[in-house]
């Protein structure tokens, strides 16, 4: 049962009006909070009573606020989409605070995914990785019969485990060297486990790998802090697969 | 306005072949020389995009999310149908059609049901080979579950996220065209207005989210594929930014409005904890199958459920459908769960909630058995509401989920203005007054990857088209005219928040248009509906300024919109007196309480043409005939 009981936090959030504008840090106090709220709904009232004030409110990004829609992203008291474990930031709830708490709430900061107001920021590299060679080349209307290939059970649900990836950027952020390695290592181990996806294995692990580098995305020191952040619960071991993908196909590819 | 269907002639298996085969066709050389704009990237855009992408017309996608790949069928969970009959338990295309149209309590139109259900196969031998990780069965084939309303297993499905890996698949397919050139992508841009010229739609005008700038965009053919408006309820399962805007914008264009008071509402979502609530979380329907759903005997009994003994417990689905029991079809067990509700049994803190009582199976099954099956859901039950199912009963309420309703399309999927398509949850077409499980997944894909790419291509064969450039008055106009509603928008400088005002107008949207209808709630809500949409344009607080990010601008100009479309929702309730599928007319029910459909004056869409501002919409029917189907009482006593 709710044992609600109200009470109050300051939230101090990173305010900034544009990628060329100087930010800071500005505190506010949100009174009546319930345990019950989730932490994005905290950041609403914040943002009803700013508005109300005829101040500006704050700009941050959530959509689906179940998890699986990847808009939001932000760093609650240093921790990666909030304290809890495999979690996006709008299923965490203000029950994880105390009365008196001073919640820190900053951007996804990396130089990859550039600021655009307060809390948003531009991740359309990640889509530009994707069109590098995320994908199967098969036009609409040329398949066959969908049980005409087989596909062993466990690589199936390993691919799964792959495409699970909702494409927040959480990885990135916390990496040290802010790699994109476990994203773009997620699809290409999709399809790379896939039989469907065979045909394509070298270019695309070329081709995804040169469109990552482009971006400005470091490399992998091996800290594994993406997967511990991963909402998803997204496996560091498919950096090791697009590592030997990326690898075979220098090898063995003839572009 | 005129209503052509445009349903192609002969017997119903043959219709589609027939039609392909008639529709005019584009040369392969002269395609990159029509310009396609869809609007929204989720099943139905992306997949549209795609394969119109693959013909090699020039497409050009905007989507109001930073990517496409967060548009919200990202979120379904279930599954996606299919007549594959793989399980060899006597499915078929005729029998998926049979499902649906009966599922629709026989409000949707034959011919385009019976399409779906053929196209239904091609769907997923089509996701199979673009690399969509289905379940599989340890024979490396694919697995398939069951889902209400069908007795046969048809069921396609990744894991609890059937939604994101299809969306993700078709957006894969979208992101080829991007780098092969065919399409191009303008995210962060939200459609404001359609632009029509000598009849035909030749483009739109949109907002630039991230500058404010209002850009024209002109094209010889406009899909809008912008789901779905249960967020006039302000609480939904649906995404924040899930609104009716586009398919507004069309019907203050010309296109027809058709069954907007068709709105499902999903009976197992969590219920809302607090006046704070921004949104409601769907808990899968398959928790029926071992959840006992009841509310205590005694009116306002707040004991912890666990001490309320047996035969102090109402277990009401049970006790009012013995044959079906606690897995009727949605609409039934919503409304259930709202009368015990409204007659003052509810359950928990709140008394807005019924209980979903796990005990039996636990004991029954052992709690490892439960937890394989539903472990997930019960994790998810424990992040929000803090709250162990295994323990005591999870409370549960129903929810606004999907819209039937939408913009009336023919055959083809093009509204009534030439050149304006509308595809997936956008349009009215194919699920009638209530939607069986696991169909919008099917039906936002066969609509972008099979149908668009041909009737789209017919239409663009089929028309000469003269020049247009967006310099054209067409463009200036709508441009100006969107800018000034902006203009007065940001003038009144009030005191209300936006959000404050939609829950204002939620609040009547459920309690007097819900699940249950009366011609006294709807007179209720047709007077309280222009008093809020009276105080929101003398009292809504938007800062900031235009040409800007501006988050409480956008969020203001689709509550606008919710203003104006909420008070044709309720007229067309209003006028539809028989109770159909998820439109329950209390006036309207059989001598057991169900919905009861009147066939001899309701068989038909109701369709509504938009006539200038203050006066009222115009009423056209587009009449519903049975040749295949036999229409009967649902019954699950």
């Amino acid at each position: 049962m709710p044992k609600s009981k109200h009470f109050n936090v300051t939230v101090r959030v990173w305010r900034q009006a544009g990628l060329q504008e100087p930010g800071e840090m500005v505190s506010y106090s949100v009174k009546g909070v319930s345990p019950d709220m989730s932490f994005l709904e905290m950041l609403d009232i914040l943002n009803d009573d700013l508005l109300k004030k005829g101040h500006s409110p704050i700009a941050f990004e959530s959509d689906c606020r179940e998890g699986i829609c990847g808009c939001c992203g932000l760093v609650v008291n240093g921790d990666v989409h909030g304290p809890d474990e495999h979690s996006t930031v709008c299923q965490l709830h203000m029950r994880r605070f105390r009365d008196g708490d001073v919640i820190t709430v900053e951007p996804w900061r990396v130089k990859s995914f550039p600021i655009i107001k307060d809390l948003v920021v531009d991740r359309s590299a990640l889509d530009r990785m994707i069109a590098a060679g995320g994908f199967i080349s098969i036009n609409t209307g040329a398949a066959q019969d969908a049980n005409a290939i087989p596909v062993e059970k466990d690589k199936a649900e390993e691919a799964m485990d792959a495409a699970a990836c909702i494409g927040c950027g959480a990885c990135v952020v916390s990496c040290p060297n802010g790699a994109a390695m476990l994203f773009v290592g997620a699809k290409i181990s999709q399809l790379a486990l896939l039989p469907q996806g065979g045909p394509e294995r070298n270019t695309r692990a070329l081709n995804m790998v040169a469109a990552m580098d482009k971006e400005g995305f470091g490399n992998c020191t091996n800290e594994y802090e993406c997967e511990a952040v991963c909402p998803k619960d997204i496996k560091a071991a498919n950096i090791a697969r697009m590592n030997r993908e990326f690898l075979l196909a220098n090898l063995f590819s003839k572009r | 306005m005129k209503l052509d269907a445009q349903i192609p002639a002969g017997p119903i298996e043959k219709k589609w072949d027939s039609h392909k085969f008639n529709l005019k066709l584009v040369n392969p050389s002269n395609r990159r020389k029509y310009d396609v704009l869809v609007v929204g990237s989720g099943l139905a855009g992306a997949s549209a995009a795609a394969s119109l992408g693959e013909l090699g017309y020039n497409v050009k996608v905007l989507t109001l999310h930073d990517s496409p790949r967060r548009a919200h069928s990202i979120a379904a969970q279930g599954g996606i149908n299919a007549a594959k009959n793989y399980t060899n338990d006597g499915d078929s295309v005729w029998r998926l059609f049979h499902d649906t149209v009966k599922g629709g309590d026989y409000r949707a139109r034959e011919a385009n049901v019976y399409r779906l259900a053929q196209i239904s196969n091609q769907i997923i031998d089509h996701c199979a080979a673009i690399g969509v990780p289905f379940g599989r069965e340890y024979g490396g084939l694919l697995s398939t579950r069951s889902f209400g309303g069908a007795q046969v297993s048809r069921t396609f499905y990744t894991r609890g996220q059937t939604g994101q890996q299809l969306l993700l698949g078709a957006y894969s397919a979208m992101m080829r065209q991007v780098a092969a050139g065919t399409v191009t992508l303008l995210p962060r841009r939200e459609l404001v207005d359609i632009v029509v010229k000598n009849g035909h739609a030749r483009g739109i005008t949109a907002r630039n989210l991230l500058t404010g700038e209002l850009e024209s965009h002109s094209g010889h053919a406009v899909l809008l594929c912008t789901g779905g408006y249960a967020n006039v309820f302000y609480l939904s399962t649906n995404a924040a930014t899930c609104n009716v805007s586009a398919a507004w914008a069309a019907y203050k264009r010309g296109a027809g409005f058709a069954n907007p008071c068709f709105t499902q509402i999903h009976p197992t979502c969590i219920p809302r904890s607090g006046e704070h609530q921004s949104k409601l979380t769907l808990m899968s329907e398959s928790l029926r199958n071992d959840g006992r759903i009841w509310v205590p005997k005694a009116k306002g009994d707040k004991r912890p459920p666990n001490d309320i003994p047996e035969a102090e417990r109402d277990y009401f689905l049970e006790r009012r459908y013995p044959a079906f029991g606690n897995l009727v079809p949605r609409d039934i067990a919503s409304r259930a769960a709202k009368t015990v509700v409204d007659a003052g049994f509810g359950a928990g803190p709140t008394g807005q909630s019924v209980y979903l009582d796990f005990r039996d199976a636990i004991k029954r099954k052992g709690a490892d058995k439960i937890k394989d099956a539903y472990g997930n859901l019960f994790d998810m039950y424990y992040q929000i509401t803090d709250e162990n199912g295994y323990k005591a009963p999870m409370r549960i309420y129903p929810a606004p989920h999907y819209a039937m309703g939408g913009l009336w399309v023919d055959y083809n999927l093009m509204t009534t203005i030439p050149g304006l398509f509308a595809m997936g949850e956008a349009n009215f077409s194919d699920h009638g007054a209530n939607r069986l499980g696991a169909s919008a997944l099917m039906q936002g894909l066969a609509d972008g990857f099979f149908i668009a790419p041909t009737t789209v291509s017919g239409y663009l064969g089929a028309n000469k088209f003269e020049p247009v450039s967006t310099g054209d008055k067409e463009f200036t106009d709508s441009t100006k005219q969107v800018q000034e509603r902006i203009n007065r928008l940001l003038a009144v400088k009030g005191k209300k928040t936006p959000s404050e005002l939609h829950r204002q107008l939620g609040n009547v949207m459920w309690n007097d248009v819900g699940m249950g209808r009366t011609e006294a709630t709807l007179k209720k809500a047709l007077k309280k509906i222009p008093e809020i949409r009276e105080e929101f344009w003398k009292d809504v607080a938007v800062s900031g300024a235009d040409k800007d990010f501006n988050q409480t601008l956008e969020k203001a100009m689709k509550i606008a919109d919710f203003m104006e479309f909420s008070e044709l929702l309720v007229r067309d309730a209003l006028e539809r007196k028989e109770s159909c599928g998820a439109h329950f007319r209390e006036e309207s029910v059989t001598p057991e309480g169900e919905a009861k459909r009147d066939d001899a004056n309701a068989s038909h869409a109701a369709v509504w043409e938009y006539q200038g501002e203050g006066n009222e919409a115009k009423l056209h029917k587009e009449a519903l005939t049975f040749e295949h189907i036999k229409m009967a009482e649902r019954s699950y006593k």
